[in-house]
């Protein structure tokens, strides 16, 4: 067993010295409520505006708190690394961002998140009257969706669905238009997600599963939890069909339908290898006849320093495009503004 | 002549918070085979704000106390376990209030409905591999040992070792709810840690309400 080296102070200081961190580089676009753990877009709420608020366990950097701003988040929730933040942080979140217009809770469909954003919204409408809708991603097709299961986890989607729907909101879009949608892109998008190392949380102080040097996770989600099948250690391009494939066999993707494809850094795998899984990911898609008609390459949900990547289409149409061309200014994703 | 009051309840919730820091790595261990390695920390963090809620507050009666334990649990822990520990002391606590005399049979009766709760919000049901898996045979274990004339303290550890066994037959089974479910069959021969932090629920029970 290795020794745990990681750029932190004490283990329990982690979150709340990290978020002290974000709120110092990014201060002209974010505010830190440290009390309670939620980053707030810095003029939040804005009046008529429907309110957007996510969260989730930390770790995930730049998720959620790096997509708070112009153009996506009004708040994110901080929790515990890889643990739900708890119904008191989402209350004030959702209370301090109402413009009167409602808010929206964007929900990665795990357990614990789905109950305490659950609880978050009864006490919310029950306190302060606010009116809540909430949509839940899960999008991971490496969980068998059955009646019997948690259902499939909620991952990439969850990046692109901020930023459309950030997008929408940003128009002025009522709540329940931008429920709808936020759905309707749910349903459309599909992730998979392999891992190179397992991860280690800080306040466990060793990885999570032990891997071998010559083999690797397949169907990981995003804490660290091992997937559903190990396998030896493959090339990129064989890398990429086992993820494409399950996500083109799971969603109908005709013959060219436009998508946007993002391949996405686990934490620890470096830019180079995943430009280079991309340019693997668009070959096979050449192939299906789907149209790449944007891209998005990068760390944007992480799970620590994990080396490995994941895949996700959604499949657009002209109007998911302009919103996700629309201006956007956060910490994570920045363009036209 | 056993009695559930302040004091004792206070007891038990202190016990626990003992047993559960005792057993963290091993809860976090057991969460990292099938889960995500917090479940030992947040259990943790959460009945130390327990304790911390305990030694602060004046509590009139022991719904009062259980239900402030709840909302500590609830804001404090974060995952599933918050919530459904959280809505479990909360029944608890709410069946329990206004009673006077808290006889073996009324605590039973508290304790199915705080586990009812839990049903409610996590909607797991009998072999998902979860902590449900220890409440239903220590319930039925209670009832029986309540039925059969024993005392509370005697049902209390009748609950604790069906809890026990409802725990370790969780190992060979395939999880159906929460993160260990991702992992389909390989969630087998594992045991659950929320059975295995209910189990140490009980157990501080007996210990402490006798």
């Amino acid at each position: 067993m290795c020794l745990m080296k990681k750029l932190i102070n004490d283990p329990a200081d982690v979150v709340k010295e990290a978020l002290l961190g974000i709120e110092a580089a990014h201060q002209d676009r974010v505010r830190v409520d440290h009390e309670n753990k939620v980053v707030y877009r810095v003029d939040a709420p804005r009046a008529g505006k429907v309110g957007l608020v996510s969260g989730g366990g930390s770790g995930h950097e730049p998720m959620h708190g790096g997509f708070v701003g112009l153009g996506m988040l009004d708040a994110a929730c901080a929790g515990e690394v890889f643990t739900s933040p708890v119904p008191d942080q989402m209350m004030a979140a959702t209370k301090e961002v109402d413009g009167g217009a409602g808010v929206l809770h964007i929900v990665k469909n795990y357990t614990g998140d789905v109950l305490n954003f659950e609880m978050a919204a009864e006490l919310a409408a029950a306190e302060a009257g606010v009116e809540v809708l909430s949509v839940v991603t899960d999008d991971d097709v490496a969980v068998q969706d059955s009646l019997y299961t948690a259902g499939r986890r909620g991952v990439g989607v969850t990046v692109l669905l901020e930023k459309i729907v950030g997008a929408a909101a940003e128009e002025g879009r009522s709540l329940g238009e931008l429920a709808e949608l936020a759905t309707a892109v749910n349903r459309q998008g599909r992730s998979m997600g392999m891992a190179l190392t397992s991860c280690t949380v800080p306040s466990a102080g060793s990885p999570t599963f032990d891997l071998p040097d010559d083999e690797m996770e397949v169907g990981i989600g995003i804490h660290g939890e091992p997937g559903r099948q190990r396998l030896p250690l493959a090339p990129a391009k064989d890398v990429a069909a086992l993820l494409v494939d399950p996500i083109l066999g799971d969603l109908p993707y005709g013959n060219g339908d436009p998508v946007i494809a993002f391949v996405n850094g686990m934490g620890g795998t470096p830019l180079i290898e995943l430009y280079l899984m991309f340019n693997e990911v668009c070959q096979l898609l050449d192939k299906a006849g789907i149209t790449v008609a944007r891209s998005l390459v990068g760390n944007y949900i992480t799970s620590l320093e994990m080396a490995g990547c994941s895949v996700t289409l959604l499949k657009v149409d002209d109007d998911l495009l302009r919103l996700w061309d629309a201006p956007v200014n956060t910490a994570g994703l920045r363009w036209g503004a | 002549m056993s009695t559930v009051d302040v004091s004792s309840v206070s007891g038990w919730l202190r016990s626990y918070a003992e047993a559960i820091s005792e057993h963290a790595a091993e809860l976090t261990e057991l969460d990292a085979a099938i889960g995500d390695a917090d479940h030992g920390t947040n259990m943790n963090r959460g009945m130390q704000a327990v304790v911390a809620a305990i030694d602060g507050g004046d509590f009139a009666d022991v719904a009062a106390l259980l239900k402030k334990a709840g909302l500590t649990m609830v804001s404090t822990v974060g995952g599933a376990s918050g919530p459904l520990y959280g809505t479990f002391l909360l029944r608890l606590g709410g069946a329990l209030d206004g009673a006077s005399d808290i006889t073996a049979e009324k605590f039973g009766a508290a304790l199915r409905a705080g586990v009812e709760g839990v049903v409610a919000r996590g909607k797991a049901e009998l072999g998902d591999k979860t902590m449900y898996d220890a409440w239903v045979p220590a319930l039925d274990a209670y009832d029986a040992a309540v039925a059969s004339g024993a005392d509370l303290p005697a049902a209390l550890q009748a609950a604790a070792a069906a809890a026990a066994r409802g725990r370790d037959e969780t190992t060979a089974m395939v999880a159906r709810k929460g993160r260990a479910s991702y992992l389909g069959e390989r969630s087998a021969g594992h045991q659950d840690p929320g059975a295995t932090s209910t189990t140490l629920l009980l157990e501080s029970a007996a210990a402490a309400l006798s």
